[in-house]
């Protein structure tokens, strides 16, 4: 048993590499994942909400804001699961040198997974924090976002974890943004309600993890409980455990181990 | 069916197959290295030198046969092979985003208990490296050489029993191809059992208590290295340099006690006659010529043959 629970936390020196590497490039990381979000939700924000002043009885930045937790975290996972992983994967074979040490590859995914899933947090968190300085919003419940903002970076973290079992090259990533995560960012109520789009698309839309964590993240952001907070769940727990089960198998066999 | 040894093998592959759809790697190859033996694996490429490495491993399954390693089954017991085997990859898969140190002090954690001693102070190892100069030096600043030798004391730091090097000094100069040999030989001294692969036959020559030369999968020679140049090639080669204008010129008959072999503009003569061989040097007034003694190279292309492999 005690085994067992060790073997559980074979990753853990892994994820420490990796974090040791971020503490050292921290500053063009920030400036990625936590300025660049912020600068898109002020311009955003302010510029059109200028024009807007409010969508569903909230002032737009504050409904802009609470999609923005999502959208940043699930970018931010999405590069560090793609190109990070997969310069440490492919191009620095770091992955190998692990392999050469008693881990096996469960302990990397693990380690990667959990890793890409943390800088998603870091990026959701620092739009929490301003958020609440700028008082965009200011309740308690803000707070049980937090776990929202995980849970989508654990969820984006394992899709860009398939994605990278696929990638020949780094040029491959351009298709996952641009053809899925971009346009899924577009039709999950980030910066416009869902009802404005066909009812067809709001349908297909709302199966998609990022349009489940907005509709789970928005009303807690804002001070109100969601609709329907199990069907959300569900849904982000489906991508996010299909996106593990499929991601360990691709690199298994890509990897050949 | 197995006697009980004291010490076991460090490695035993027994009749062991591994073939990638109908690629066939390994064919039936059988390799027994004792605790504290430098053994050579030598091949063209592609021959099963790197798919055995992984064997050993365990982070590929053969098709058939037996594999144990330190007395351990592998691949049901890969994880504890690999905690006692350190590996230099034929590409040094250094981290260049990590100080020479870091990088030692980083891949000491992933081997727990083992990693602790490096773990808690590298500077041996750095002073083994060379580098203790460089101890805050980034992999980028380093040469090629200070690099493998980072690879190499990178591969001590669970203080393992076996080593497993990878074309260990491929792509150096010829100073640092010394010191990293004079660096094994170090490690042979203090009891640890080294295999590697190579291309250098010379590094063979000069580290391997025996070798196997595998080509297509098979091992086709198994011995010393002296052994197997006096069982496969004759004491004396003469290299003759045959001029442009002979270069179309028959190949000459060889005579009772030579063998000769024409290359390109090359002529190999091989004889045991060392009165046939002075004749030979004589005779080739105005080409250039070299006259060696037979060597593991020889060996090699003999039982190899000499097409290229890609």
């Amino acid at each position: 048993m005690t085994d067992r629970l060790r073997d559980g936390f074979r990753f853990v020196p892994i994820y420490r590499r990796n974090f040791l590497v971020w503490k050292r490039l921290a500053p063009a990381s920030l400036v990625g994942n936590v300025i660049e979000p912020l600068i898109t939700l002020l311009a955003f924000g302010y510029g059109l909400g200028s024009l807007m002043r409010t969508i569903d009885g909230v002032p737009y930045i504050a409904f802009l804001a609470a999609g923005s937790l999502c959208m940043s975290a699930a970018m931010a996972s999405s590069f560090e699961s793609l190109y990070s992983a997969f310069s440490r994967m492919h191009v620095q074979k770091t992955w190998e040198s692990l392999l050469n040490a008693p881990l096996v590859l469960r302990d990397i995914l693990l380690a990667e997974w959990l890793w890409a899933a943390s800088k998603g947090l870091l990026s959701g968190l620092a739009i929490v924090l301003v958020a609440a300085l700028l008082d965009i919003s200011r309740t308690p419940m803000m707070l049980l976002t937090i776990p929202v903002i995980a849970s989508v970076g654990l969820c984006f973290a394992a899709m860009g974890l398939v994605v990278n079992a696929l990638a020949r090259s780094y040029d491959f990533f351009n298709f996952y943004f641009t053809l899925v995560l971009m346009p899924m960012i577009f039709v999950s109520g980030v910066y416009y309600p869902v009802a404005q789009l066909p009812t067809w698309l709001a349908g297909v839309a709302g199966l998609l993890p990022l349009a489940a964590a907005v509709d789970l993240a928005r009303p807690l952001f804002l001070g109100a409980w969601p609709d329907a907070p199990v069907v959300s769940l569900a849904i982000l727990s489906f991508w996010t455990i299909g996106a593990l089960w499929l991601a360990s198998r691709l690199t298994a066999r890509r990897l050949r181990v | 069916m197995s006697m009980t040894v004291a010490t076991p093998l460090a490695i035993d592959l027994r009749e062991v197959s591994k073939s990638f759809g109908d690629f066939f790697a390994l064919r039936d190859l059988s390799l027994q290295v004792r605790p504290g033996e430098c053994f050579g694996l030598l091949g063209p490429n592609g021959a099963g030198k790197s798919t055995t490495l992984r064997l050993l491993l365990g982070l590929t399954q053969p098709d058939v046969g037996q594999i144990h390693v330190l007395g351990l089954p592998v691949p049901g017991r890969a994880l504890e092979v690999r905690a006692r085997v350190g590996v230099v990859p034929q590409h040094d898969a250094l981290d260049p985003d990590f100080t020479v140190v870091e990088n030692l002090i980083v891949f000491a954690r992933y081997f727990g208990e083992r990693g602790a001693a490096a773990l808690r102070d590298p500077a041996p190892l750095l002073e083994f490296a060379g580098l203790t100069h460089k101890r805050d030096a980034r992999i980028g600043e380093l040469s090629g050489g200070m690099r493998r030798r980072l690879s190499l004391a990178r591969a001590l730091v669970n203080d393992p029993e076996l080593l497993l090097l990878d074309e260990p000094t491929t792509g150096l100069d010829p100073q640092a191809r010394h010191l990293i040999w004079e660096r094994l030989r170090r490690q042979l001294a203090s009891g640890r059992t080294i295999l590697l692969t190579t291309h250098f036959l010379e590094e063979a020559e000069r580290l391997c208590d025996r070798v196997a030369i595998v080509d297509h999968g098979r091992c086709i020679a198994l011995d010393r290295p002296q052994t197997l140049i006096s069982t496969h090639v004759e004491r004396h080669v003469i290299e003759i340099s045959r001029p442009p204008q002979l270069a179309d010129a028959p190949v000459p008959v060889a005579r009772a006690g030579e063998r000769i072999e024409q290359i390109g503009d090359l002529l190999y003569v091989y004889t045991n006659d060392a009165a046939l061989a002075d004749q030979w040097v004589r005779d080739s007034d105005g080409c250039r010529v070299l006259r060696r003694a037979g060597n593991l190279d020889d060996v090699f292309l003999k039982l190899t043959g000499r097409d290229l492999r890609d």
